[in-house]
């Protein structure tokens, strides 16, 4: 019927506004539980390699594929590295870009380690700004949980993290910290910075 | 001597200085500097007593050499950081009072009952096994929950990273500590000793991951002062500035 038809498209179009009113500013192709599912794959897999045994060295090489499939390590780098990438060398910025996929594999793989013999579980996902927040507690031997919160976002139809939360310790802000102090002991060369990160972290 | 329940009043008078003092050492807080990241008027003592504490830290836990013996084998360390925890837990409980939170005062009064008896001396702590988790606080979170500003940003000589608060808050739990109002010498020597002994051993079991921060620096005074500060704020439930990817002028 006719009067139905309105009414229900009426209804639709209504709760369609109210949903628009709920999300973010952006139009998000994601969705809470895309982000929530995409962090349960990469924590599964971390979960996968502290358990199994490997050595410290295959350990970080697994830890930097899991980096490179989950995270966005380009944004993430190119983030940390702020103005001076503007202005850097295309060679010298591809290979700055390069050596932080492999430090920021060691250096948090590292910190991995130590979750051997525990566990991470999510908990919750919500909007957050223009982005996805999957909430996340470490259970890790003899020590009360802690939280782990994912930043996540999609860019170029790709679902990826760029943050990671640690007891409200911001991941990116210390390595905008850590790669500033590196670039001014290096007057700001960008591609000194490069060679010195193959052997950081 | 435990068992002496009746409070002296010197030991009133004294609560009531403290009081006072903490009350002049909050207002007297330094105020943040507009536009700046860190409240952090004092940087450069703070950075010379940073670069004094890593030369004391290196001297006493290796520098993040491998080869560094431990204090204490891990098991006995462990023990002797549950019951320097355990011994720490009614000025946890005070606190969760003083901030009238219920809940986690009621956790720690529980904590403090089950680890001290069945945990032997606090040595296991069989609390956490049954769910009941630690709800650390201090002095300094009560301030912030009374509605004291954080101040500025302190590195303290051997004890590091605090606040003009939280160092207030320290100072404030030294002295309402009901086991130190309970307890006299030599108890009370022991009871601090203990704690110390804690602190010492915590830095060795989390050897790993403050070497990283304090060795493997480009800066360790800065990286030491946001991670402390972020993390305080996270404990004290203070809202995080976000960082918006969309927003990032050079990585998009």
């Amino acid at each position: 019927m006719p009067t139905d038809l309105t009414r229900r498209s009426t209804l639709g179009l209504l709760s369609a506004a109210a949903f628009a009113a709920v999300l973010p500013g952006r139009a998000l192709a994601l969705n809470t539980a895309e982000a929530r599912e995409l962090i349960e794959r990469a924590i599964g897999e971390v979960n996968a390699v502290i358990s199994s045994g490997k050595s410290e060295t295959q350990m970080y090489a697994e830890f930097e594929r899991i980096f490179e499939r989950y995270a966005d390590t380009r944004f993430i780098a190119l983030s940390a590295l702020g103005p001076a990438g503007r202005t850097a060398s295309k060679a010298d910025l591809e290979a700055y870009i390069k050596a932080f996929k492999g430090y920021i594999a060691r250096k948090y793989g590292k910190r991995f380690r130590e979750f051997i013999g525990g566990r991470i579980e999510v908990v919750d996902a919500h909007p957050l700004k223009s982005f996805y927040e999957v909430r996340s507690v470490a259970h890790l031997r003899g020590e009360a949980p802690f939280q782990v919160d994912w930043h996540v976002f999609e860019k170029n139809g790709k679902r990826l993290f760029f943050n990671i939360i640690i007891e409200g310790v911001n991941m990116l802000a210390a390595e905008r910290t850590e790669i500033g102090a590196m670039l001014d002991r290096r007057r700001g060369d960008v591609g000194a910075l490069a060679r010195d990160l193959l052997r950081a972290g | 001597m435990i068992g002496n329940s009746l409070i002296d009043t010197t030991r009133v008078r004294r609560l009531g200085l403290v009081a006072m003092v903490s009350a002049l050492l909050v207002s007297g807080c330094t105020r943040p500097q507009p536009g700046a990241e860190f409240n952090d008027p004092f940087e450069e003592q703070n950075r010379a007593v940073h670069a004094e504490n890593v030369a004391l830290d290196r001297t006493l836990f290796g520098g993040g050499r491998k080869d560094k013996k431990p204090f204490l084998p891990e098991p006995v360390a462990d023990g002797l950081i549950n019951v320097a925890e355990n011994l720490g837990t009614p000025s946890d409980a005070l606190n969760s009072l003083l901030q009238f939170r219920l809940k986690p005062a009621l956790t720690n009064t529980l904590r403090f009952a089950i680890n001290s008896t069945l945990g032997i001396g606090g040595i296991f702590d069989p609390a956490s096994e049954m769910g009941l988790y630690a709800e650390e606080t201090d002095f300094g979170e009560t301030l912030h929950v009374w509605g004291a500003p954080e101040g500025a940003f302190l590195v303290l000589p051997v004890m590091g990273p605090t606040t003009e608060r939280d160092l207030a808050g320290t100072v404030v739990d030294a002295v309402i500590d009901p086991l130190g109002l309970l307890t006299e010498a030599p108890e009370s020597t022991y009871i601090t000793g203990i704690k110390l002994a804690g602190k010492v051993l915590k830095r060795q079991k989390y050897g790993d991951a403050v070497d990283s921060v304090i060795y493997d620096s480009a800066d360790s005074y800065a990286q030491m002062r946001l991670i402390y500060l972020q993390n305080r704020h996270f404990e004290l439930g203070i809202e995080a500035d976000v960082i918006d990817p969309y927003e990032d002028p050079y990585a998009n």
